[in-house]
């Protein structure tokens, strides 16, 4: 089944003294439930402001977003909060970890956000639970500048997935990595998206991220010029 | 809407930036700590400002009989003989906005003597040991006369600096030293403050001041008040205490026996001299006692009193234009210095809105409406504010302490001036912190995400 589904997206930016300048030009594409998705394309082909507008963080100017099931094309700024909370974690190339607070403290903060309250305890034991599996049981209580480029991006993950989410998002999740490190976060993510079943979209201009992912999606110049849906990549 | 989550999330990312939250504190702490000490040191100067005032007389209540006239011709104002004593204690016992009051006999144009000078003070009055209480008088030297003094009708007397100056010379002691007045032989027990001249440029402090009963017994012992006494009489101890035989109680004709029976000892005095509480409750001192002297002399309703009290409104006006005055002019410093301080704030929450750009669109990404992140904004910046407030106050404190200490300039703690900069405090928390909030809350996710 299709848990996310994009109608003719468009996606036009107003600029001062032109008619705008349209980024998307009527995407049409289908993420199924429990994919391993890469959208590829080059630095200005639309890849990033596809990602924001799947992620909750844009709005199509145009075109029908489906997510399970439901049109979000048209929900407010607060909906779309709450939606980014229950529904999605975000990875980010540079981590986003605030400084100067524990691993531990990084993990917790979205459900500081939370609509409906867990127990304290319930939320630090669950935290904990994912970074041990992150494999950092040893550094929860370290700060972002005392851990490794790889280390961060693991707590991000880890960040990512402490509200129980159906997808994740990674926009270009190994750009700050070195390779052997890329390969180790890319493992992770195919052990999360087989073990958990969790719907992963990788954003990446690095052929190499594709060979992990099930399916691959081109974008150039705002259109989805091929791919490969249902294709299976990998090793 | 604020929960005690928000707050933990608002302290924790205070902590985040120590150095920096201590220096925006600094900013509150220090437009606080100005305004307490402002204010305190304001109103140490107003309350002396408004006791030097007070020590001119702003408080004084003069009571005294209404005029009398007889056959069409008026005897002037105090010429009823009204008041006595018993008015005086009834004061003192049932109105309790009446300070002190005491009970008043003075004659003018007597001649004191000590030695082989001489001189004619201005007033000798008289009174209980309250008269310096109620004219707000200190003694300089020696004490004053005692309440046994009053009672024994004892012969010792305050002089007025004038006074003694002119009969013992500048700068000598008059204390211990005799004078005598009338042929009364006197002690001196105390000498009486500087005073300066009194609103209609009277010296006062040519003055003498013995007991009231001394005054009623051995000054001015005949007629109906001490004000209509001969003077050219002359009273000693002789006339109480006879050497040889001689008729104690003057005599009188026939017709004066039959029209009076009137004691010798007359209580009746010259006026009664009150002093309320403060400057705020002289009106209700003076409702009061006209309700308890119109009760003593069984005056009907709707009968005209038969004695007036008088205030000295015109000092009374200085002293409220005054302090009037010292309240603005602390007021308009104190919001001057919460401006500067509140736009200190201001200026750092934007610095920090700023800085922190990636952090809130990360905190949006995951999540986090809008008014999330005005609501964290908002606490951060009247956390700061509060405790800055508060040290401010702390701080405030100290320097007035101090500034009381080693400059030796009046102050008085004003909990007023605590309260309302801690509100303030705070209400400049959510003025001054609201905006850059605002602007935090309105930024795009995907900008603030991307912001370098």
């Amino acid at each position: 089944m299709a848990l996310i589904e994009l109608e003719n997206i468009r996606k036009t930016y107003a600029l001062a003294g032109t008619e705008g300048v349209e980024v998307l030009k009527g995407v049409t594409l289908k993420i199924n439930e429990g994919s391993l998705v890469a959208l590829m394309g080059a630095s200005g082909s639309g890849k990033s402001t596809l990602m924001n507008i799947l992620g909750f963080l844009d709005t199509a100017t145009s075109g029908r977003y489906l997510f399970d099931g439901r049109d979000v094309s048209k929900l407010s700024a607060n909906d779309r909060a709450d939606l980014r909370n229950e529904r999605i974690g975000f990875v980010f190339q540079n981590f986003n970890l605030l400084s100067r607070t524990s691993a531990l403290q990084n993990v917790l903060l979205p459900l500081e956000y939370q609509r409906k309250r867990r127990p304290k305890a319930e939320n630090r034991a669950w935290a904990a639970e994912l970074l041990k599996r992150m494999g950092l049981a040893d550094r929860m209580d370290h700060a972002p500048n005392q851990l490794s480029g790889g280390q961060q991006q693991r707590v991000a993950i880890a960040r990512a997935l402490v509200n129980r989410p159906r997808i994740l998002f990674a926009d270009e999740p190994t750009g700050n990595l070195d390779s052997k490190t890329t390969v180790e976060i890319l493992e992770m993510f195919r052990n999360l998206n087989k073990e958990e079943g969790i719907t992963i979209v990788i954003v990446t201009h690095d052929a190499e991220v594709c060979d992990y992912a099930k399916e691959t999606i081109q974008i150039r110049d705002g259109l989805v010029v091929g791919g490969a849906f249902g294709q299976e990549g990998g090793k | 809407m604020i929960s005690f989550r928000v707050i933990v999330t608002a302290l924790s990312a205070l902590r985040r930036n120590l150095l920096r939250s201590i220096l925006t504190m600094l900013g509150i702490v220090i437009g606080i700590a100005s305004v307490i000490a402002m204010m305190e040191i304001g109103a140490g100067a107003s309350k002396q400002m408004s006791e030097r005032i007070s020590s001119m007389g702003s408080n004084v209540l003069m009571i005294s009989p209404v005029a009398i006239s007889s056959g069409g011709v008026s005897a002037g104002s105090g010429t009823g003989i009204t008041l006595t004593s018993g008015d005086c204690e009834a004061i003192i016992r049932d109105c309790p906005a009446v300070k002190a009051a005491t009970p008043v006999l003075s004659q003018g144009g007597i001649q004191v003597v000590a030695g082989s000078r001489n001189w004619s003070p201005n007033r000798i009055e008289s009174g209980t040991p309250d008269y310096l209480e109620v004219q707000n008088w200190q003694v300089a030297e020696g004490a004053c006369f005692t309440e046994r003094d009053v009672t024994t009708a004892a012969t010792v007397g305050l002089l007025g600096q004038t006074v003694a100056d002119e009969l013992f010379g500048e700068g000598s002691s008059p204390i211990g030293a005799d004078i005598r007045i009338k042929n009364v032989t006197f002690r001196v027990v105390g000498l009486l403050a500087k005073k300066g001249a009194n609103l209609m440029g009277m010296d006062q402090n040519d003055v003498v001041i013995v007991p009231w009963t001394t005054m009623r017994n051995r000054l001015a012992r005949s007629g109906g008040t001490a004000s209509t006494a001969s003077s050219s009489h002359t009273y000693s101890r002789k006339d109480l205490y006879p050497i040889t035989s001689v008729a104690l109680y003057p005599s009188r004709d026939a017709t004066q026996t039959s029209n009076y029976q009137m004691p010798i000892r007359f209580n009746n005095i010259n006026r009664i001299q009150a002093s309320a509480a403060s400057a705020d409750t002289i009106q209700t001192a003076i409702s009061q006692i006209e309700e308890t002297l119109r009760l003593r002399h069984r005056i009907a309703d709707g009968a005209e009193d038969d004695f007036e009290v008088r205030n000295m409104s015109e000092l009374l006006d200085t002293l409220t234009s005054t302090s009037t005055l010292m309240t603005n002019l602390l007021l308009v410093v104190a919001l001057i210095s919460l401006v500067v301080g509140g736009v200190g704030i201001m200026n750092i929450m934007f610095v920090s809105v700023t800085e922190r750009t990636r952090e809130i669109g990360l905190r949006m990404s995951i999540g986090a409406r809008g008014s999330d992140i005005l609501v964290q904004f908002l606490v951060e910046s009247v956390i700061l504010c509060v405790s800055g407030g508060l040290f401010g106050i702390l701080a405030g404190r100290v320097a007035s302490m101090v500034i009381a200490s080693v400059l030796n300039w009046p102050t008085a703690t004003s909990p007023s001036a605590i309260a309302i900069s801690f509100a303030v405090s705070a209400a400049i928390g959510i003025v001054f912190g609201f905006y850059p909030a605002w602007r935090a809350s309105r930024l795009n996710p995907i900008d603030a995400l991307r912001y370098e």
